[in-house]
């Protein structure tokens, strides 16, 4: 039966095929369906893990116990995975192992564009790299074999457009779970000095095994249509390649991106009188070639910047100029996303930029709050940085400035990796105040549970932390729970844990409006008490705007929270209740 | 046959996943290859979201570029319009005419233009509907993506069974109804015709 699946779902189906029967994830876009897709076969383990690093050590605890496992992250998830990354490197596996990355070319929802093919490259470990669903699919199944014939942990690399691009897959009969017996092997396992010296040598041996296995596999495949034009791609660029060149060029498709076929290429290039190497983001493959001394074009002619477009490679191949668009769109005003109607997160962000503080922030949807007009946001750097680098800002700035200085983090990042920021506060003595925006919810990556939140990615009931007891329990004193929406008690909240000359934590109490049992009613109204002070406006919700000099709310947006009910100073804004 | 594209655009919040999968699951139905691009995450909290649909015989890139687009269905106003480089000379814009102010215009820093159903009609064959009226009418405001989608159905030679029969396998069972209505509304809508300004 063919099926229309997301790359990401393609993923999780090949795991299933392949008998995977352990998945464990921290979610971030643009990988974080495959985990939540492995969640609609029962037969699988599956679980949302409070960061990359555990889930990956669980995943190779797994693995080596016996049953094939699976870890998904994106491409920043993946140096916080690192550490146990590397050393699983020397390890091996028992049952296979696949850690899926997603990297996000043009930063469509991160933080920055690096190029997880240089952990393949640096863990030596081997790296596949699916062009559509199908191929995700076949992949995944592929990687586990190969993860178990080499004794390997293997990474399957996808990119946003092929993580998020729908494609049609063949779907199979699943296999018999794998489940090897476990065998007590310290030698292989236990990696003090003494082993790993040993284990390093089984990894270079097997690193060459690869590259042996890399010219004759099927992955790494020409296609001949007779051209002098050659074009070496992986990925997505191989699609963008294929839609922009069709038979007019010839095609080295590199299915495995780590380690390369070194002859395989050298032989494509020696057949070819221009051969053009079309990555996204770093010159990965194109060093190689030029270090193997093949003549091939690379980031010469494209971008290290960004995605590449089926335009942009025609007219650099063929040398035609694209054809300019019929119109522009200068001067059209840009769209950026805004925090939704009701987010809880508008009121925190309305009492800070009231306050004036300087705003440690961190990564999630509250990352917004350093969008105007709430222009909040001072920091972002990674997940969890907001609690350590107010810290660190605050020993450098003095004393006087914890009194200014807060750092603010959603409740699945504060477990993910504030919590140890703010160990460190308490431990070295810092001061300052961390705000927990706790909205009941992992809210960017499109809803998970975490933790905090009381249940499992399976919706089952399981222990909650509680988040006040816990900061006391690590030797904040001053805790207080507050509600964002109740826009006074809050700013007090604020003012009196930022006087406070110890650490101090504010917990930021509300759901996220999109969860399903948050229902606001009725719509909010401007009356014609407004004094067009314009306070209002300054909460940036989108159902608010000025027509005609006056703020009126859009009744297709308002969504009822009340929020500016709450923030008017004159009254003059009433809810109103639906007929 | 050659490949086909439809760009689907509109304000994060507003459905066009939801509408994409029904298109999907119809292009299927025919025995199309087919191909569909989205963008999850960030951008969908209330920013621009576009999404790329392509069939044909067979489809190699999933993402529509400047100028390859056959159809445009936007969601918005403003959307539309900024969509506009990436319409073939020529193309079919089926517009929604409802706007939705972008945070610059909410806070004064721009305007949001003026006589835009005019300016998509110098460069597109343009159908414009009001699409969340007609899905008020239908019986929630939350229908506008399934009354575009049958705004689009009736541009293509695919049976209107066929669609129908998509949308059920698409949406939930109990909403199963008010979607039918919201499709049948935007499958019968007359073209709107001027300027709204």
């Amino acid at each position: 039966m063919k099926k229309l699946l997301l790359g990401n779902a393609a993923v999780a189906r090949g795991a299933y095929e392949a008998g995977a029967r352990f998945v464990s994830s921290y979610p971030g876009t643009p990988s974080t369906e495959i985990t939540e897709e492995c969640v609609k076969f029962p037969e699988i383990w599956c679980e949302w893990a409070p960061n990359e690093k555990v889930a990956c050590e669980a995943s190779i605890g797994a693995a080596i116990a016996g049953t094939r496992a699976l870890t998904c992250c994106k491409h920043v998830g993946l140096n916080v995975m690192a550490d146990p990354v590397f050393t699983a490197s020397y390890t091996g596996v028992n049952a296979g192992l696949v850690i899926a990355v997603a990297d996000d070319p043009g930063m469509h929802s991160s933080q920055n564009e690096q190029d997880s093919r240089h952990y393949a490259k640096a863990a030596k470990l081997p790296m596949l790299e699916p062009s559509d669903s199908g191929e995700c699919r076949d992949f995944t199944v592929l990687a586990y074999e190969l993860s178990e014939r080499f004794d390997t942990p293997v990474f399957l690399r996808l990119t946003t457009r092929v993580a998020h691009s729908q494609s049609l897959v063949e779907l199979k009969e699943p296999a018999e779970p794998v489940k090897k017996p476990y065998v007590k092997d310290p030698a292989k396992y236990v990696m003090v000095p003494a082993n790993a010296v040993k284990r390093h040598v089984v990894v270079e041996d097997r690193t060459a095994a690869l590259a042996a296995y890399a010219e004759e596999t099927p992955l790494n495949r020409v296609e001949n249509n007779g051209s002098k034009t050659g074009v070496i791609a992986a990925g997505i660029t191989w699609d963008y390649a294929k839609e922009a060149l069709g038979d007019s060029a010839d095609y080295l498709k590199l299915g495995m991106v780590y380690p390369l076929p070194e002859k395989k290429i050298l032989d494509f290039c020696a057949a070819h009188e221009t051969v053009y190497v079309l990555e996204e983001l770093d010159p990965f493959i194109e060093e190689f070639c030029k270090a193997a001394g093949a003549k091939v074009i690379g980031k010469e002619a494209f971008s290290l910047l960004g995605e590449y477009t089926v335009n942009g490679i025609r007219s650099v191949v063929t040398g035609e100029a694209p054809e300019a668009p019929a119109v522009e769109n200068g001067g059209i005003p840009v769209r950026p996303p805004v925090m939704c109607p009701g987010c809880p997160h508008r009121g925190t962000f309305f009492v800070l930029k009231k306050l004036g503080l300087t705003v440690a922030g961190d990564i999630g949807c509250y990352t917004l709050g350093a969008a105007p007009p709430l222009a909040s946001i001072d920091t972002t750097v990674c997940m969890g940085a907001s609690v350590s680098a107010a810290h660190g800002m605050i020993k450098a700035l003095g004393p006087e400035a914890a009194k200014k200085t807060v750092s603010v983090i959603g409740d699945s990042t504060f477990i993910h990796s504030g919590i140890t920021g703010l160990i460190n506060t308490v431990y070295n003595k810092g001061a300052g105040t961390v705000i927990i925006l706790d909205n009941s919810i992992t809210g960017m990556t499109g809803h998970q549970d975490n933790p905090t939140t009381g249940r499992t990615i399976r919706g089952e009931a399981t222990k909650q932390v509680d988040l006040a007891a816990l900061c006391k329990a690590v030797g904040v004193d001053d805790v207080q729970v507050a509600d964002p929406f109740d826009v006074k008690a809050f700013e007090q909240a604020v003012r009196r844990a930022a006087e406070n000359p110890e650490v101090s934590v504010v917990i930021a109490q509300r759901p996220c409006a999109l969860l399903k049992g948050v229902k606001y009613t009725g719509r909010a109204r401007i009356t014609d008490r407004c004094r067009t002070c314009g306070l209002c406006l300054k909460a940036g919700c989108p159902a608010i705007a000025v027509k005609d000099g006056k703020p009126v709310v859009d009744p297709a947006q308002c969504n009822g929270c009340g929020l500016c009910v709450n923030i008017c100073p004159f009254g003059a804004i009433e809810k109103e209740e639906e007929a | 046959m050659s490949t086909n594209s439809i760009m689907i655009v509109g304000v994060g919040g507003q459905g066009t996943l939801l509408a994409s999968r029904i298109l999907g699951n119809v292009l299927i139905s025919q025995g199309y290859d087919v191909k569909i691009s989205e963008v999850h995450g960030m951008s969908q909290r209330g920013g621009s979201v576009v999404t790329y649909v392509r069939w044909g015989e067979e489809v190699s890139a999933p993402i529509v570029d400047i100028g390859g687009a056959d159809t445009v269905l936007a969601f918005e106003l403003l959307e539309a319009r900024r969509a506009l480089p990436y319409l073939k000379e020529g193309g079919k814009l089926l517009v929604n005419t409802q706007q939705i102010d972008p945070m610059p215009v909410i806070m004064g820093k721009a305007e949001y233009p003026e006589g835009l159903l005019s300016k998509l009609g110098e460069h597109a064959e343009v159908t414009a509907v009001d699409a969340l009226s007609l899905a008020r009418k239908a019986g929630t405001a939350k229908a506008v993506n399934v009354v575009l989608i049958g705004l689009l159905a009736k541009t293509t030679d695919i049976p209107r069974e066929s669609w129908e029969q998509a949308l059920a396998e698409t949406v939930p069972p109990k909403f199963l109804e008010i979607n039918k209505k919201a499709f049948q509304l935007g499958y019968t809508h007359q073209a709107e015709g001027g300027d709204l300004t």
